[in-house]
């Protein structure tokens, strides 16, 4: 029998990565940034998130506050980082957005898979593996009626507090995009950069600013999955390709936040659902077949947006192009 | 009245007018300037002294005749799927599916060699091979192609969702020939009979090398002096202009992505019945990735791309080396590989753009 107390939760838990890694591409993509560079962001703002807390943990001290403030600190500043990287060479020296977005990626998933695997050995410290329970624990705490309340406690409550963090993000993300000044603003950077320019809006703090935050959100979906879904225990390469499923679903929910974050749930169903899905011994290799269903909806639902060819329903207009002012 | 005194300290214009050789000088010393900081990274890493850390590199890459040979055979495997993206890059089609569309054509070679063992001579099996590997990733070309063709489906994204689900593909056909059984894995492909493995020419490393010479000559002479070649830069200037002229841009499209793949395709066959005989799903390993990059920095030039491939390649192995040295995890050579793909992207800017500082007497000038 098909449980969906169980399900459901485990779905989010997927999803979560997903939706702070959509919610951080949309807007980067609002303001005409096509960074590909998010599956290495989000390696890079899990990793950090892990160093923090290895070494607050390593240090012996165990304040609940701090053990969320550092890595998520951390991982905030990392992914920080690698926004700024991409910015300064797209935006500052106007490279190509595919290219560095690729080499981004490389870096970043080195870099986590990296110190994974060596920061054991760097560190000197005298542990097999790291396992940073005490931090993931805290990480992971559910709310407090969670266990009262039964199906429901278990569906909507059982989370830790970044999931609901996403949920908020994402919302608050789409409001700001669609209801506010800056959104408009946002906006019209990504669709005519020029028109924007000579409107007097500043260009090119838009797209720092859009990429750069976009970049610190992604990076949490990292973190969120090492601490809290992967109970704060880092093995290389499990973060899996998740990066461009959340770039996926950013086409996919036609650059919605809000849309996203029962998408990114979905997805997250989607990606879990070969689990549940009873194919007997015979017949292991079906498996295989339900954990491509996220790329084929994805590509499906790209070809519609592009067949029905609503204005509504397109990219951004200057989407992964240079903006060069003195440019006719 | 009030001027406005407020003026930038420099701005930046765009130059078209720089000679190959400077270009290329800027391109050296950002090189140059990424393996000091490479090196330094190193040392702090490591401890060791940085010279020595280039000598681990070299070492790395050609260090005994076997390592030399295998980095020539990675440098031809990579070299041959930048080739194959380049057709695509030079019409501004974002082909970012090299990945999936070497997995499919190695999917296509193994399956040959696993179904056809035993059933037809081994030189037949071979042609098939060849045929059906270069069929599957024209076809994973195509695909995206046709999308974009007929309804300007962002290629970038489709050719990416692609590579996810040959990826699938390539798992779900792993479980269907796992062999030995429950071993989660192909293994190696008719390991008594041969049936199905390239065969050899001088030594096991050579063949690779060989089939990306060929393939380098005949890219350079279609892209460069081919109608096609032609058609396919005019299109990726201007659309528009290539309707003008009549040129049927949807045909060119397709055309060009079938090639793309089929080239790709190439390299999967390479990888599966020459180098590897059997299949995983990383047997690509990142390469239809890193072949943008190699394929982007030599400017879409099959010769260039010689070179760009072989820094890469010669990166990873040595950074590989010193990962064993010093036991660190082998992602390292990726840190290096961003770290120079950086500084190499990063120093277009000064042969693109022109940055001019507004003196003070500019100033004065215009008062």
């Amino acid at each position: 029998m098909f449980d969906l107390v169980t399900f459901i939760p485990r779905a989010v838990g997927q999803g979560i990565p997903l939706l702070f890694g959509s919610t951080g591409e949309i807007l980067t993509e609002k303001s005409g940034n096509l960074n590909l560079g998010i599956p290495g962001v989000m390696y890079v703002g899990g990793i950090c998130g892990v160093i923090g807390a290895f070494f607050y943990e390593q240090s012996g001290s165990n304040i609940p506050a701090l053990s969320i403030m550092i890595p998520l600190l951390c991982s905030l500043v990392g992914s920080l980082l690698m926004g700024l990287i991409f910015c300064f060479l797209t935006v500052s020296l106007r490279a190509n957005q595919n290219v560095t977005g690729l080499a981004m990626t490389t870096f970043g998933v080195g870099v986590g898979n990296f110190f994974g695997g060596s920061l054991i050995k760097i560190s000197g410290a005298d542990v097999p593996s790291i396992a940073l329970s005490a931090t993931s624990a805290v990480f992971s705490k559910k709310l407090p009626f969670a266990g009262k309340c039964g199906w429901f406690g278990e569906i909507f409550l059982s989370y830790g507090f970044l999931a609901y963090l996403a949920i908020i993000i994402a919302l608050v993300a789409a409001y700001i995009i669609k209801h506010t000044r800056v959104g408009l603003h946002l906006r019209a950077v990504g669709e005519d950069p020029a028109t924007a320019d000579a409107a007097g809006i500043n260009v090119i703090a838009y797209k720092y600013f859009a990429t750069c935050i976009g970049c610190m959100i992604a990076g949490l979906g990292g973190l969120y999955y090492v601490m809290d879904y992967a109970c704060g225990v880092w093995s290389n390469d499990a973060f899996g390709d998740r990066g461009w499923l959340a770039i996926a679903l950013v086409i996919f929910t036609i650059w919605r936040p809000n849309v996203s974050v029962l998408a990114s749930i979905m997805f997250g169903g989607l990606y879990i659902l070969y689990m549940y899905i009873p194919t007997g011994m015979e017949h292991m290799e079906i498996k295989e077949l339900y954990k491509m269903l996220p790329y084929v909806v994805t590509l499906i639902v790209l070809v519609i947006t592009s067949m029905r060819n609503k204005r509504e329903n397109q990219p951004p207009e200057s989407l992964g192009q240079a903006y060069f002012r003195e440019a006719r | 009245m009030k001027t406005n005194n407020k003026e930038p300290l420099f701005h930046v214009v765009r130059r078209d007018d720089m000679s190959r050789k400077k270009a290329w000088t800027i391109r050296g010393i950002a090189l140059v300037a990424a393996l000091i900081v490479c090196a330094l990274i190193t040392t702090a890493l490591t401890g060791d002294n940085p010279l020595s850390v280039y000598a681990t590199i070299v070492s790395g890459a050609f260090g005994s005749n076997r390592k030399t040979w295998v980095t020539f055979q990675n440098l031809s495997v990579l070299l041959i799927i930048s080739l194959a993206l380049t057709p695509a890059f030079r019409m501004k089609f974002w082909n970012c599916g090299g990945e999936g569309q070497v997995l499919i054509g190695g999917l296509a070679s193994a399956a040959t060699m696993i179904l056809l063992d035993g059933k037809l001579p081994n030189v037949l099996v071979i042609i098939i091979m060849i045929t059906s590997s270069i069929l599957a990733g024209a076809i994973w070309g195509l695909i995206p192609a046709l999308f974009k063709a007929i309804w300007n489906t962002n290629e970038t994204l489709s050719t990416l969702m692609m590579n996810y689900i040959a990826t699938q593909l390539v798992a779900f056909y792993t479980v269907v020939w796992e062999n030995p059984k429950g071993s989660g894995k192909i293994g190696i492909i008719n390991q008594n009979s041969c049936v199905g493995w390239l065969p050899e020419i001088g030594n096991k490393y050579f063949l690779s090398v060989l089939v990306a010479i060929v393939i380098t000559v005949i890219l350079y002479i279609y892209l460069y002096y081919g109608k096609h070649g032609y058609e396919v830069c005019v299109v990726g200037e201007s659309e528009r202009t290539a309707r003008y002229v009549g040129i049927k841009v949807e045909k060119v499209i397709i055309r060009t992505m079938v090639l793309s793949g089929a080239l790709c395709g190439v390299a999967g066959l390479l990888l599966v019945g020459g180098i590897n005989h059997t299949i995983t799903t990383t047997i690509a390993g990142g390469q239809g990735f890193t072949a943008i990059m190699v394929a982007w920095l030599a400017k879409f030039n099959p010769i260039t791309m010689i070179f760009t491939s072989f820094l890469i390649i010669f990166l990873d192995r040595g950074a590989g080396e010193i990962a064993t040295v010093f036991e660190l995890n082998k992602s390292f050579s990726d840190i290096i590989t961003g770290i120079i793909l950086f500084f190499i992207i990063g120093c277009e800017f000064f042969i693109s753009y022109k940055v001019v500082f507004n003196s003070k007497n500019a100033k004065e000038e215009r008062k």
